[in-house]
């Protein structure tokens, strides 16, 4: 069976940054001192902990980004034609979660749908509510097998989940063994905490990740695990699919502040003079105006632009991707002062400092001086705001796509998501599970990407560190250990 | 001071041309008035005599920046870019694109008010409680409480405050019947529908807030003035609040100062989750709307706001810090 694959925009901007990653990881295991600090960041258990959990989001983040359109069977000979759906490898590992779609709102692991309706039963037509066509389908009489059959698959995932975490530590263990004098060493070293980096804390992650993890895939075969929405689409497969857009919109929008940030905070503070006055003058006016207005102004032009050249996409999915590719472009050209600002004050600093001085004296040209010197000093900053920016993004999409000017409707988006459980939670029986399923993604999400920014924070600017809460009695224990 | 004032003056207005010119560019040039009109019509088949009328109406079918055909002046003043400009400089905001009978300027004036009934108690309670927290903070500095209250601020800023709303209507409203979930009426009446939005607000900002402030605190509390302070015996809430809170304000007043232009410009989504009719449902309308001129009025006004609210703080400067001169 054909298919053809489909490069998104999107998709382009997030495996150069998957490669930027691999080359910026392989820069530093070549320089010590970028090491040292990134190795402080990896040492902090909290710091760690979080950056395990924002690896598992970007890996499924990996996943739905490598689409293709499959190609249709009957197409005539000589002609290709392909199906309008767009799908991703996740889509394809998730097919049944697609495939498990009734017809309206059906609550977590229901056998039967959530409104009443009337069902045929041979002649007589009765009011109740209708078995559903997949969640619980299996089951002969549900009344009686199915908290049985629930249980069941539910203990079989948790013991699975042990199971998992259970091999984890012992590789962790066996990874651990030639520092610690031998394996059983290392399996006590790991779970008494006495390891150099805090491996137990990671496991500790992982254990909770694969314990939750068993369960749901044990049970999603067969139940809704959160239910469906009105349309009667999983809302497990909705949340999955929402961790790409929310990647998506905290990483790109944050890297299109970059080259706007860094060469005008640069050029500002490194030429002084006319230049830093032009520069400021623009970047105060663009703090000037509200900056959800500014957003809204442009998302509109947006628009406007897409219902004009509806030649630049083929489907409806590449619309979506164009549309949210545009909105990152946007949240970055309208957010870059900040960055910008603590650009150029470091680089007035730095442009006193004296090896950029005897560069001067030796007659190094200035933007060699510029590229060679400043940024490479400046970039900390850069690396801060990056992640720091991350999770304030996230939670920014959800207020614009309320607001009417985030993604597309057609695309799953956290945003979206709250967009409706806003409604669901004024009916009446209250449907909470996409509230629920929403919540506890996005805040396991935006935590995970608030601890990671705060250990890189620490780690990279020797200030942030002495604000750290730290609680004496612990740290005179860690000392004694 | 005055001196001061005047330069001041004249770089915001400065800087509202630059806004002018960018919002101008934005909604005129990157999309031409007949984008709009076609748009604002609707349908798919729409006739140039219809736009050309929906232009008319509204004074947009003149050339944009430059009329070659008139002499002198007038090839600048007879332009649409000249027209919205000085109208909206004059703060004549003219009528809604979407529909004529709106009149902005008089929406704004009456929308304002409510938009201040709420926003007015959020800052003033969001800085006292959020300073309190941190202070709180601050004084149990390296102990358990620091520590949690901290787990606690960052757990609070990674909720989305999406979430506190819906949550908090539900419970509030819906469970416990203590408070209508939306609408308003004016007078005292208003505050029942206030309340809980109020509360929210302040509950999604707290810890972001209160962690940003106990950051500038701890700043402070480490320099050699508060050692010599305790040195004369001063009891510790005397040097956290005398000492320590009065120099760590002026980074306090600059962050909570970046708040004042919505306190005029309403809460988008607490307004619009609250059917509070002020400025910030108001926006909402018009982004949902397409409405240009509301949303071009919009984005002028928080500007303007913007800029006077940047001179306020620095003169509050002076009275908080009297170290700080304005020359």
């Amino acid at each position: 069976m054909g298919f053809k694959v489909v490069i998104l925009w999107t998709d382009v901007a997030l495996w150069a940054m998957f490669a930027a990653l691999v080359f910026y990881i392989a820069r530093l295991i070549r320089r010590p001192h970028l090491r040292a600090n990134w190795q402080r960041v990896l040492r902090d258990p909290a710091a760690l902990s979080a950056g395990v959990v924002l690896a598992l989001f970007l890996g499924l983040t990996a996943l739905d980004s490598l689409h293709f359109r499959r190609a249709l069977a009957d197409s005539p000979a000589g002609q290709q034609f392909y199906e309008t759906r767009t799908e991703s490898v996740l889509d394809l590992l998730l097919a049944r979660q697609i495939e498990m779609r009734e017809t309206s709102y059906s609550a977590p692991l229901a056998y039967q749908g959530f409104t009443l309706d009337s069902v045929a039963h041979g002649s007589e037509i009765v009011r109740e509510f209708p078995r559903l066509a997949f969640g619980g389908a299996h089951l002969q009489d549900p009344a009686r097998d199915w908290s049985g059959d629930v249980t069941r698959r539910a203990l079989t995932g948790l013991a699975l989940g042990a199971l998992a975490s259970a091999l984890i530590a012992l590789a962790m263990a066996a990874a651990l063994a030639p520092h610690h004098g031998g394996f059983r060493q290392g399996l006590k070293d790991l779970l008494a905490d006495r390891t150099h980096y805090p491996w137990r804390a990671a496991l500790g992650t992982l254990s909770v990740i694969a314990l939750l993890a068993g369960p749901t895939i044990a049970l999603m075969g067969h139940y809704h695990v959160f239910g469906t929405d009105q349309t009667g689409n999983d809302v497990l497969y909705q949340a999955l699919k929402s961790i790409r857009t929310a990647f998506v919109i905290g990483a790109l929008s944050t890297l299109a502040t970059l080259p706007f940030a860094l060469v005008l905070g640069i050029l500002a503070g490194y030429l002084k003079g006319w230049v830093d006055e032009a520069i400021q003058y623009f970047y105060t006016v663009l703090t000037s105006v509200p900056n959800v207005l500014l957003i809204a102004a442009c998302v509109l032009m947006v628009q406007v632009f897409l219902d004009k050249h509806p030649e630049a996409f083929e489907t409806g999915a590449e619309r979506a991707d164009l549309k949210i590719f545009l909105l990152c472009v946007i949240l970055g050209v309208t957010g870059w002062a900040t960055l910008c600002r603590l650009v150029r004050g470091e680089t007035l600093k730095l442009r006193e400092a004296d090896f950029v001085q005897a560069a001067t004296a030796f007659g190094v040209r200035d933007t060699t001086i510029m590229v060679r010197h400043i940024v490479p000093n400046v970039m900390h900053l850069v690396l801060i705001s990056l992640v720091l920016n991350f999770s304030d993004l996230i939670l920014y999409e959800a207020v614009l796509t309320y607001v009417g000017v985030g993604v597309d409707p057609g695309m799953n988006s956290f945003g979206g998501m709250i967009n409706l459980a806003r409604s669901e939670m004024s009916r009446d029986p209250v449907v909470w599970w996409s509230f629920v399923a929403a919540f506890g993604f996005m805040v396991s999400l935006v935590l995970a990407a608030n601890l990671f920014a705060d250990g890189v924070r620490d780690a990279f600017d020797p200030r942030a560190r002495k604000l750290r809460p730290q609680v004496l009695s612990l740290k005179k224990k860690n000392a004694q250990a | 001071m005055l001196k001061y004032l005047a330069r001041r003056l004249a770089y915001g207005l400065a800087i509202l041309v630059g806004v002018n010119l960018l919002t101008f560019f934005l909604f005129f040039t990157v999309n031409t008035p007949d984008d709009m009109a076609r748009l604002n019509i609707g349908g798919k088949r729409v006739s140039q005599v219809q736009i050309d009328k929906w232009k008319a109406e509204r004074g947009y079918d003149k050339p944009l920046y430059w009329d070659a055909s008139r002499q002198g002046a007038q090839r600048l003043t007879h332009t649409v870019f000249w027209e919205r400009s000085v109208s909206l400089m004059l703060l004549e905001f003219g009528r809604s694109d979407a529909r004529q009978a709106v009149d902005i300027g008089h929406e704004i004036k009456t929308r304002m008010g409510v938009s201040l009934q709420l926003a007015v108690p959020i800052f003033v309670l969001q800085l006292i409680i959020s300073v309190a927290f941190a202070l709180l903070l601050t004084f149990f500095r390296n102990s358990r409480i620091d520590f949690w209250g901290v787990v606690l601020c960052v757990l609070m800023l990674s909720i989305s405050s999406l979430f506190y709303i819906i949550v908090g209507q539900f419970f509030f409203s819906r469970v416990l019947r203590l408070v209508p979930i939306n609408g308003y009426e004016p007078g005292l009446d208003a505050l029942k529908f206030l309340a809980l939005p109020i509360a929210l607000s302040l509950l999604s900002r707290l810890g972001g807030e209160a962690r940003l402030y106990r950051a500038m605190l701890l700043e402070e509390v480490g320099k050699d003035y508060v050692r010599t302070a305790r040195a004369k015996g001063l009891s510790e809430p005397v040097v956290l609040m005398r000492h320590v809170l009065r120099n760590a304000l002026i980074p306090i007043i600059t962050s909570a100062g970046a708040y004042l232009p919505y306190v005029f410009l309403g809460s988008l989504v607490f307004e619009s989750f609250f059917g509070i009719p002020g400025l910030g449902a108001f926006v909402i309308d018009a982004i949902t709307g397409q409405d240009f001129a509301i949303v071009r009025t919009m984005v002028f006004l928080g500007a303007v706001l913007y800029i006077a609210s940047n001179a306020l703080i620095d003169v509050v400067y002076t009275w908080v810090d009297p170290r700080v001169r304005l020359t």
